[in-house]
């Protein structure tokens, strides 16, 4: 298959964790400015599919490479999300102790060594970067409130601008409406339609009024390998997809 | 104009640097220049032991900036602040010269008393102040790059790596007890005479060593706030509090840690530096995990994560260990595990933290009296901190209880 206009391509790809198999010949593609929703039952296989195209877990086998060029399974956590690689993680995680603009700060695209950052003084255009992230996340008047005092609603919504703050090219984020009302999940949808303009996205999620919401073409998983793709009502008229989601 | 911020924004910081170098001016005078029956008069014993004190507060700053800012329990510190210590034993035996015992211009007396027939290479170039002072920096600074390049670069953390920095320890400590390692074995190096050409028990020598310690701690003070206020500092406290986050975000997790790890071992360094010539004996027993484990306890005491509290602590606890093992000295041990379980329990957070909660609380019901005096049902503040020094991340658990992707 051919890997040129791609974003993110997976194939043959199996992990093992003492020997019980997380994920399992599974091969997914994303084309470059895509929004790709993957749903599936807990324990499909879905975080350990972001940790595997993170670097955090190596695949045993199989080929994962990021804009069709680069193997991913030869670079290590800060060296994928330098190349361009977000990820939002399914627990909210933000710098609780630091204030909202310094967690954006944080993760401001910049150099990443000790040195710059014991010396660095903030940019005028540095400011205005967070300014306009601080608009996107609908947090402009919790600038300097402590991430621990947010709601879970805005963590998550924190956590997606440090993302947008490190200026990536694909966003992996997952379960990003958990916890949220519906109100904020409405609103969370917008956003991730917003960024999906220029960005190309892999949202993971279990809520399906949101994942309609999206409107994109959604993948489920099961037992760590692809199990239907194509439309929402496509993937949920599959009897495959039926009886894994109510057998259980 | 970074200091007006830098003082500006914490004004505990400020107040403490000026009075450590208010310290270091007059407590020399009160004790060199005013006459000894005065009531203001500060004898030399206690020039000397609070001089201690300031190269303990030293160490437990030094441990602060990786325990209360990075989570990283060293129980090792002391081994840095022993090295500190006996590269300058060694510059001071070799100031001996030939008024020892047995008179050899170049080889310190236990040497001749060994046997030696030459000087070991490694004691080469401590006969001059400025190398002896570069290795006061180099070999804490370079054992703590190396151990910590592996350490931190092979994950290890939490009680891991509390583990392992004990071992560190007691491996030198074993070490340094063998006679054939050249560091005077059991008995250390011990019988100074001079310091730069000044004696070394003489008063106004005791007075400069206080002095430069409480300038030297002054500066550590100003230098450990500037790093924490800094980006990086910030970044320190991400690794943390969440440091699967900041690997996700491009950082590397390891250097982060490896810096503060080195930082804090050379500041430790220098602490033993300027203890030895005030305590005039440095021995392997400084290598002894306990001690190690005690300047844990005064920084846990103090408060970790607040810069000042690791300073208060090793004053308190020390003053206290001075008193009491005057009056009980079989009980100090079991008062110092009482305290620390006490300070576990009772004040997660230390003299420190439970002084700004006690003042944030004020703060609070003053603004509450003042809205109700003006009649107002006005919304009470509650206290709340906007920007917190440095949380208490999982308590107490060596581990750090960081916030991990769920899985
Ligand atoms: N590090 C790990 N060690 C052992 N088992 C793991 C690990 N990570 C994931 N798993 C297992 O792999 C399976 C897939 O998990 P996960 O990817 O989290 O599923 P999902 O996100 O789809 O709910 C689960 O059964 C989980 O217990
Ligand atoms: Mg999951």
């Amino acid at each position: 298959m051919n890997k040129s206009n791609t974003i993110l391509y997976l194939d043959g790809v199996s992990v093992s964790f003492d020997g019980f198999r997380a994920i399992n010949n599974l091969s997914l593609v994303l084309d470059k400015g895509e929004m790709r929703a993957i749903i599936g039952p807990n324990g499909a296989g879905k975080t350990t599919m972001m940790d595997i195209v993170t670097g955090k877990t190596r695949p045993d086998e199989g080929e994962v490479f990021f804009d069709g060029q680069v193997d991913l399974t030869r670079h290590d956590e800060a060296e994928i999300a330098m190349m361009g690689i977000g990820r939002k993680f399914q627990k909210p995680t933000v710098f609780e102790s630091h204030s909202v603009e310094d967690n954006l700060m944080l993760a401001l695209k910049a150099p990443r060594s000790i040195f710059p950052a014991l010396f660095h003084r903030r940019s005028a255009a540095e400011a205005r970067r967070i300014d306009d992230i601080l608009g996107i996340i609908r947090l402009g008047d919790k600038r300097d409130e402590l991430a621990a005092n947010l709601s879970h609603g805005q963590k998550q919504w924190l956590e997606i601008g440090m993302l947008l703050a490190q200026d990536p090219k694909l966003l992996l984020v997952d379960e990003p409406v958990a916890g949220m009302t519906d109100a904020e999940t409405e609103e969370t949808a917008r956003l991730l339609k917003d960024i999906a303009r220029d960005h190309s996205v892999v949202v993971v999620e279990h809520d399906m009024h949101f994942v309609r919401e999206l409107g994109v073409k959604v993948t489920c998983l099961h037992e760590g390998s692809v199990l239907s793709e194509g439309t929402l009502d496509f993937v949920s008229a599959d009897e495959r997809v039926v009886e894994v989601y109510l057998g259980r | 104009m970074i200091t007006q911020r830098f003082f500006s924004a914490d004004r505990r910081i400020a107040v403490t640097i000026v009075a450590l170098l208010a310290a270091a001016m007059i407590v020399p005078l009160l004790n060199l220049a005013v006459s000894p029956q005065s009531a203001f008069y500060i004898p030399p014993y206690i020039v000397a032991l609070v001089g201690k004190y300031l190269c303990y507060a030293l160490l437990a700053l030094a441990l602060d900036l990786v325990w209360g800012y990075c989570g990283i329990l060293s129980l090792g510190h002391g081994a840095f602040f022993a090295l500190g210590g006996y590269a300058m034993g060694m510059y001071l035996m070799r100031q001996i010269g030939s008024r020892g015992v047995y008179g050899n211009p170049i080889l310190p007396d236990f040497m001749v008393f060994l046997n030696y027939k030459e000087l070991p290479w490694f004691w080469y170039g401590f006969d001059h102040f400025w190398f002896a002072a570069l290795m006061v920096l180099a070999v804490p600074g370079l054992l703590s790059f190396v151990f910590g390049w592996f350490a931190f670069r092979s994950r290890v953390t939490g009680v891991y790596l509390s583990i392992i920095t004990q071992a560190m320890t007691y491996a030198l400590l074993l070490a340094f007890f063998r006679n054939d390692m050249g560091f005077g074995g059991n008995n250390g190096l011990t019988d100074f005479k001079d310091v730069l050409g000044f004696s070394v028990p003489a008063d106004a020598t005791r007075s400069a060593l206080f002095a430069a310690s409480a300038v030297t701690l002054a500066l550590a003070v100003f230098v450990t706030a500037a790093i924490v206020r800094s980006k990086y500092g910030k970044l320190l406290m991400a690794v943390r509090d969440a440091e699967s986050r900041t690997r996700f975000l491009g950082w590397r997790a390891e250097n982060v840690k490896l810096f503060a790890f080195t930082v804090s071992a050379v500041m430790a360094g220098i602490a033993g530096a300027l203890y030895v010539p005030q305590v005039g004996i440095i021995n392997p027993g400084e290598f002894d995990p306990a001690n190690s484990i005690e300047v844990v306890i005064w920084t846990a005491v103090g408060g970790r994560g607040t810069i000042v509290g690791p300073i208060i602590g090793a004053l308190l606890v020390n003053a206290g260990k001075s008193w009491f093992t005057g009056v009980l000295p079989e009980f100090w041990l079991f008062a110092l595990g009482g305290l620390f379980v006490a300070v576990t329990l009772l004040l997660p957070k230390g003299i420190v933290g439970v002084w700004d909660s006690w003042r944030g609380k004020t703060k609070a019901l003053r603004a509450a009296s003042l809205a109700a005096e003006a009649g107002a049902d006005a919304e009470v503040p509650q206290p709340k901190i906007v920007r917190s020094a440095a949380r208490t991340p999982g308590a107490w658990s060596a581990t750090g209880s960081e916030p991990q992707p769920a899985g």
